[in-house]
């Protein structure tokens, strides 16, 4: 198949990969789309059969050796049915995605929803090709992909409710891709909410394909609360218009194995992008979250700020990489990555990127590990707050200073309890 | 109530001494001021008595009610009725403020034994305690001090003051950076808290604090020690004379 690439020597696959190949096999026949959709399929399993999935000598996995980390694959089996929950935010509007299943009965004036699975079987080309040869997650998504929703705001809506997509796995496998298309002078929030919904072990692969028209002014929000046994694989490729704003915060507080990769190009001038990170990591589990940035046009800036929070044996992983195309004037790009480490056996790492080809620009990174503050450890105390409660407020500020950010005060609100209760549990 | 007998203090990890031989004691009920020059050692000696780590006792002790508390951390001192007012109070975002006034009263009480307030009566205390000091409800809604002005903060001292009902309380500058009305409000917010049983340590630059919240005593500290101690004419004649002649006089 993939003939200009010689393959000198076939590579033996390990349990995970032979599983993928193995299901693929077996469901190849009931997979949607047509003969397009299939021959993207077809290559992008045969990417995984011939290389096998990343190790640390592919340079975008330096740090997450998927090839060593992925050991096993949970059965492509029925899963328990599960129901819909309320919102994150009691006033959200719930798109549930349960086992993989979209519900698309629900609608909202200037908004249109389908089911992934239409576009997959309709005569448009569905875009389902990975990024590049080492883009594990669009492989393995492209292989395996069964549904998800196609989502298009009508230029000039304001939603009123936040939007929720309530991905939630009970087991097995689900592989989902979303294609939401914000018209121009859109304004809304979009909460993508992943969580897992008992003790089995479950595979998700999920991936966003987002345009942010002209002028709209998006926060998109990805809260991913998978169980401690969950391989939790997603990418979110945006693309942002003219005076476009897309505020994105990525908060990871489960799975074992997780990766999340962000993917954004600056298409139209005067655009602004917003990343907010939060990375609360405990047991023994590996979360790596990985962001590629273009700035492809003068005149825009961009700001990402991670934080972390790490027990017990956690690794984490924060990779940036912000590029400034030659006629790229004028940009101004931001980021900063902080981490506390609460255990000798936590273990993070940063690694920022900042490659520029043009020269009138503003780029800076910055990454540190931090204490708690004295000062501040000292006036909490001050007050009567014994030590161990004081470290434990402050802990939950260094990354609540982040969400209270966000104007909304209910999903503040919400998301401060998903934080306390977090460090409640681990803490 | 407060027995400070022949104390040491140097910045932790250094040779400097800042707090050389110091003498004091403080009654129940009492209002003692504390003035001194630049440097005398007046905001050391409020962060020692709170137990602060960054300096440490080489000699001498601090009794309170009779005990000693240089064994004691921060916390423990605070929970015990020791409160200082900080002369800069410190911002800390991502604390909200109402969340931090009810661990703080809680983790008193829980330390004294007593109850855990519920939700109602705390709100019912923070909202008569604020209404007092004149702090607008948006204010607590803020992270802890965070954007308050140099008046919103010690008011927000205050207003902790007041809810943790302390027996010692130690104002550090309280008077810095205050306009003439808020220095009323923060006045009226300390001596509505004069007591038989509480006592007040108010350090201070100047006698204008001292108009509002008049004093029993009056210690004049230089070079870490007391040199001087008298009423409150003592504190006029710092303010007509300045400290050379006392200071001199010592010497």
């Amino acid at each position: 198949m993939n003939i200009a690439t010689p393959i000198l020597t076939p590579i033996k696959l390990t349990a995970a990969e032979t599983a993928l190949v193995d299901a693929f096999t077996r469901q190849v026949g009931e997979l949607p789309g047509d003969g397009m959709v299939l021959v993207a399929r077809d290559n992008a399993l045969d990417g995984i059969k011939t290389e096998g999935l990343p190790t640390r000598r592919v340079e975008s996995w330096h740090y997450t050796d998927l090839r060593a980390l992925l050991r096993a694959i949970p059965a492509d089996t029925n899963a328990p049915f599960i129901e819909q929950r309320p919102g994150l935010v009691s006033n959200a509007f719930v798109l549930p995605v349960l086992n993989g299943k979209p519900d698309v009965k629900t609608s909202i004036d200037g908004v249109t929803i389908g089911s992934f699975r239409d576009r997959l079987m309709s005569d448009d080309h569905a875009h389902i090709e990975p990024r590049g040869s080492d883009d594990a997650i669009g492989r393995i998504n492209t292989s395996f992909v069964r549904d998800g929703l196609v989502i298009d705001i009508a230029d000039g809506t304001t939603l009123e409710r936040p939007l929720e997509l309530q991905l939630s796995q009970s087991a097995g496998q689900s592989h989902m891709r979303f294609a939401v298309s914000f018209g121009a002078q859109t304004k809304g929030t979009v909460i993508e909410r992943h969580s897992s919904l008992s003790d089995d072990a479950s595979l998700v692969s999920s991936v966003s394909d987002v345009v942010v028209g002209d002028g709209a002014d998006i926060l998109w929000i990805i809260f991913q609360a998978q169980g401690p046994v969950d391989t939790h694989l997603a990418q979110m490729n945006f693309k942002l218009g003219a005076n476009a704003k897309l505020t994105l915060y990525v908060i990871n507080t489960g799975g074992k194995l997780v990766r999340q990769e962000v993917h954004g190009v600056t298409v139209g001038e005067g655009s602004d992008f917003q990343m907010r990170g939060i990375n609360l990591l405990g047991g023994d589990t590996h979360t790596d979250v990985t962001f590629t940035l273009g700035h492809d046009v003068p005149n825009t800036t961009s700001t990402e700020i991670i934080r972390n929070v790490i027990f017990d044996r956690a690794r984490g992983v924060f990779q940036g990489q912000i590029r400034v195309a030659p006629d790229a004037q004028k940009t101004d790009a931001r980021m900063a990555c902080n981490t506390l480490l609460m255990s000798d056996d936590a273990d993070f790492s940063a690694k920022p990127e900042l490659e520029i080809f043009a020269d009138d620009v503003q780029c800076g990174h910055g990454a540190t590990v931090i204490d708690i503050n004295a000062t501040h450890l000292y006036y909490l105390m001050a007050r009567g707050i014994p030590e161990n409660k004081a470290r434990g407020l402050l802990i939950n500020a260094f990354v609540a200073e982040i969400v209270e950010e966000l104007d909304d005060e209910q999903l503040v609100e919400a998301l401060e309890d998903v934080i306390s209760a977090w460090l409640d549990k681990h803490a | 109530m407060l027995e400070i007998r022949n104390l040491h203090a140097k910045i932790a990890d250094t040779d400097t001494e800042i707090i050389r031989g110091l003498n004091l004691t403080v009654k129940a009920g009492e209002v003692a001021a504390i003035m001194g020059p630049n440097g005398s050692g007046k905001s050391t000696l409020s962060y020692i008595l709170s137990g602060r780590e960054d300096y440490e006792v080489t000699e001498g002790d601090i009794l309170y009610n009779g005990e000693s508390i240089l064994e004691m951390d921060a916390s423990e001192r605070a929970a015990s009725g020791i409160f200082l007012a900080f002369q800069y109070p410190v911002e800390i975002p991502g604390v909200a403020t109402m969340q931090f006034l009810k661990v703080a009263m809680n983790e008193q009480r829980k330390y004294r034994g007593e109850d855990e307030l519920t939700t109602p009566e705390f709100m019912r205390r923070v909202k008569e305690a604020a209404a007092d000091l004149r702090i607008a409800p948006e204010m607590l809604r803020r992270p802890l001090n965070v954007g308050f002005s140099g008046g919103e903060k010690k008011r927000a001292e205050i207003l902790q003051m007041g809810l943790l009902e302390p027996k010692l309380c130690v104002l550090d500058e309280t008077d810095s950076g205050l306009d003439i009305d808020a220095l009323k409000i923060v006045s009226d917010g300390v001596n509505a808290l004069r007591s038989p049983d509480r006592a007040f340590l108010v350090i201070t630059h100047y006698q204008r604090l001292l108009e509002h919240i008049v004093p029993d005593t009056v210690h004049v500290l230089y070079k870490g020690q007391v040199i001087k101690t008298g009423d409150k004419t003592l504190a006029m004649e710092l303010e007509a004379n300045g400290y050379a002649d006392i200071i001199g006089a010592a010497a």
